[in-house]
């Protein structure tokens, strides 16, 4: 049952809810947002293509593996609470941040940001492992 | 940084058992690998506890009321090298006792995670961080409760998991008032506060809350009524390590709590937890008593035995608290024995019901010997760990004047035997029915009985170094009874 109308929709939809993952990730350290609802926004855009396409192109245009998204984030964040402590020799998750640039586009990256990938990834995996796996099994 | 590998090893671990999925025996013994890098965490933090009391660090290197403290004295040290310990050989137990489908779907990955959340809730002060920790165990054991989906599975794991939800919604509202009313998280700087402004209205009821919640985690009396249900369902190694874990990191983090907090109410909390303690350990055991299933016996008796613990909580003296935590031990290692020796009955008959078997005793003299470990060690017979953990507790209570929870525990130490020997009788003496086919050709994992050897022996010996471990026991209770301890470690490091 697929609906033009839902087609089309998605088409649009989609790249919009990438972008808007994106931003709400990067501007969650200071203000509402952050990985787990950028992940989550991600997520739910690519469910949305694969309601709208199916599974099988969606598999094959975005996402092959999202449990690999998984163990990748989940090592991305541990390794972010390393940072400072190879470098500096302080504890655990202590944050290291580098400025890019200066004046008002500057770019301030960090440890918190890798963390906040981290969580992106893992939730986005989860999410997308989840609905497909269950969307395999009804469809 | 040491305090914080028993976290993020088994983290680790699960991402790298999450990519290694397709490779089950490669996952098995990383998994093992793992759990034995924990147990060595937890040796070097004991031995650093030894030196200097207690250990702290702060995540991130915020300063201490405002970061999240990571802290070990003495009792989290203990608790943490148990659980590393048991761990250790359940993995080992269970790779000849789960079937292979459970493995494939991430029997390992699940375990580490539990684990994860379990070296977390042990180590952290901070009541928010200990929630998130308790959610992480929530998940992973909802899932390995679940895992494998047959219908008693499933029925156990929904009893489990609305219980712990609401426990959970209770824990959060509970931090919630006590946010509000003394702005601060830090479990240190709570207990300072409450020490120089004493417990009003709103925090006494938060300290309600906070029981609740935990006294469901730990399944005291009015909260039980889920363990026995979902306990029994999954594999018997799974149920060995959930009720070495889940229910016992319950019980320390209801110590905790108290020996922070809600001791200076004691007027109004000893009653009440004597109360709760006799009800636990009187219920759990005439429960088993009733029983005819192993595991189902096994698991009434987690209940009985988590009201002796809390029977040391309540009398709240150096050797109560001592007593609880050597019960606590115990506990997690006979108990343990106890849940591979039926799962080795298992192997052999097929099933868990006593009606079914018999003559094991002839036909596998050597299992029946691990079952009497055990057996002997919870019934509390000299020699054993849990004659000096009852005698411990009793004497705590025959100082404080605690007659009726104290004879009450007595008592339920002769029904505990009658429940030994009720299964001694049916498994171990009695020829086997008639009507039961014998099982020649099933054999028992050569794996599973080498774990259960060695766990059957540790708590041979846990009973019998007792002047050694008296002396650690003794002086975890010290710290624990005077929280200056805790509150000068980490606010005045």
């Amino acid at each position: 049952m697929k609906s033009q109308i839902i087609q089309i929709a998605a088409t649009y939809l989609m790249p919009f809810l990438l972008v808007l993952s994106l931003v709400v990730f990067y501007r969650g350290h200071n203000e509402p947002g952050g990985g787990f609802i950028g992940g989550l926004i991600g997520g739910s855009a690519i469910i949305l293509y694969a309601g709208a396409y199916g599974l099988e192109i969606t598999k094959k245009l975005w996402i092959n593996r999202p449990t690999a998204l998984i163990w990748i984030g989940l090592a991305m964040a541990l390794l972010s609470g390393f940072f400072a402590y190879l470098t500096h020799g302080s504890p655990f998750m202590t944050a290291v941040w580098v400025q890019i640039g200066s004046g008002p586009f500057a770019l301030k990256v960090g440890t918190p940001l890798l963390f906040d990938l981290g969580v992106y990834l893992t939730v986005m995996g989860m999410l997308v492992k989840v609905v497909l796996t269950v969307m395999e099994e009804v469809l | 940084m040491i305090l914080f590998l028993p976290i993020i090893i088994p983290l680790f671990f699960v991402a790298l058992l999450i990519m290694m999925r397709k490779n089950l025996r490669l996952q098995k013994w990383l998994s093992a690998i793992g759990v034995l890098l924990q147990l060595f965490a937890a040796v070097t933090i004991f031995t650093e506890v030894r030196a200097s009391g207690t250990i702290f660090s702060q995540a991130g290197n915020w300063p201490a009321p405002f970061g999240i403290s990571f802290f070990a004295d003495y009792t989290s040290a203990i608790v943490l090298i148990a659980v590393s310990f048991v761990a250790l050989w359940i993995h080992i137990f269970s790779f000849g006792a789960i079937d292979r489908t459970r493995q494939k779907f991430g029997l390992f990955v699940l375990f580490q995670g539990l684990l994860t959340g379990i070296n977390g809730a042990l180590l952290t002060a901070d009541i928010f961080n200990l929630y998130v920790w308790f959610e992480v165990m929530l998940i992973s054991s909802f899932v390995l409760i679940s895992l494998g989906a047959t219908k008693s599975q499933l029925r156990g794991a929904v009893k489990y998991v609305v219980m712990n939800l609401f426990g959970s919604a209770l824990f959060v509202s509970a931090i919630g008032i006590v946010y509000g009313q003394l702005g601060t998280l830090n479990m240190a700087d709570i207990a300072l506060k409450i020490n120089q402004q004493g417990l009003n209205l709103p925090l006494n009821s938060a300290m309600m809350l906070f029981f609740i919640a935990f006294g469901i985690k730990a399944a005291v009396f009015p909260f039980y009524f889920w363990l026995p249900s979902s306990y029994p369902a999954p594999p018997v190694a799974v149920t060995a390590f959930l009720s070495a874990t889940l229910t016992k990191v319950g019980v320390y983090v209801l110590i905790r709590f108290y020996s922070l907090f809600a001791f200076h109410q004691a007027e109004f909390w000893q009653p009440i937890i004597y109360g709760i303690a006799a009800i636990t350990m009187v219920s759990g055991v005439i429960m088993a008593a009733s029983a005819y299933d192993i595991r189902k016996i096994l698991s009434f008796h987690i209940i009985s035995q988590i009201g002796y613990m809390i029977m040391g909580l309540g009398i709240f003296s150096v050797f109560g608290l001592a007593g609880a935590l050597y019960f606590l031990v115990h506990n997690m290692l006979s108990k343990t024995t106890a849940f591979m020796s039926a799962g080795l009955m298992q192997q052999k008959y097929g099933t868990f019901d006593l009606k079914k078997m018999g003559n094991l005793y002839r036909l596998h003299p050597y299992v029946a010997f691990l079952f009497l470990i055990p057996a002997l060690s919870l019934a509390g017979i000299p020699p054993t760990s849990g004659f000096f953990g009852k005698f411990l507790l009793i004497y705590a209570g025959f100082s404080a004047g605690a007659w009726i929870v104290t004879i009450s525990a007595l008592v339920v130490s002769i029904f505990t035997l009658f429940s030994m020997v009720k299964i001694w009788n049916e498994a171990i003496w009695k020829p086997l029915p008639e009507d039961v086919p014998v099982h020649d050709e099933k054999r028992m994992n050569r794996t599973s009985v080498f774990a259960s050897s060695v766990m059957a022996f540790s708590s041979l010996l846990f009973g019998f170094a007792i002047t050694w471990f008296f002396d650690v026991f003794i002086r975890a209770g010290e710290q624990l009874v005077n929280n200056q301890h805790y509150i000068n470690a980490i606010l005045n490091p």
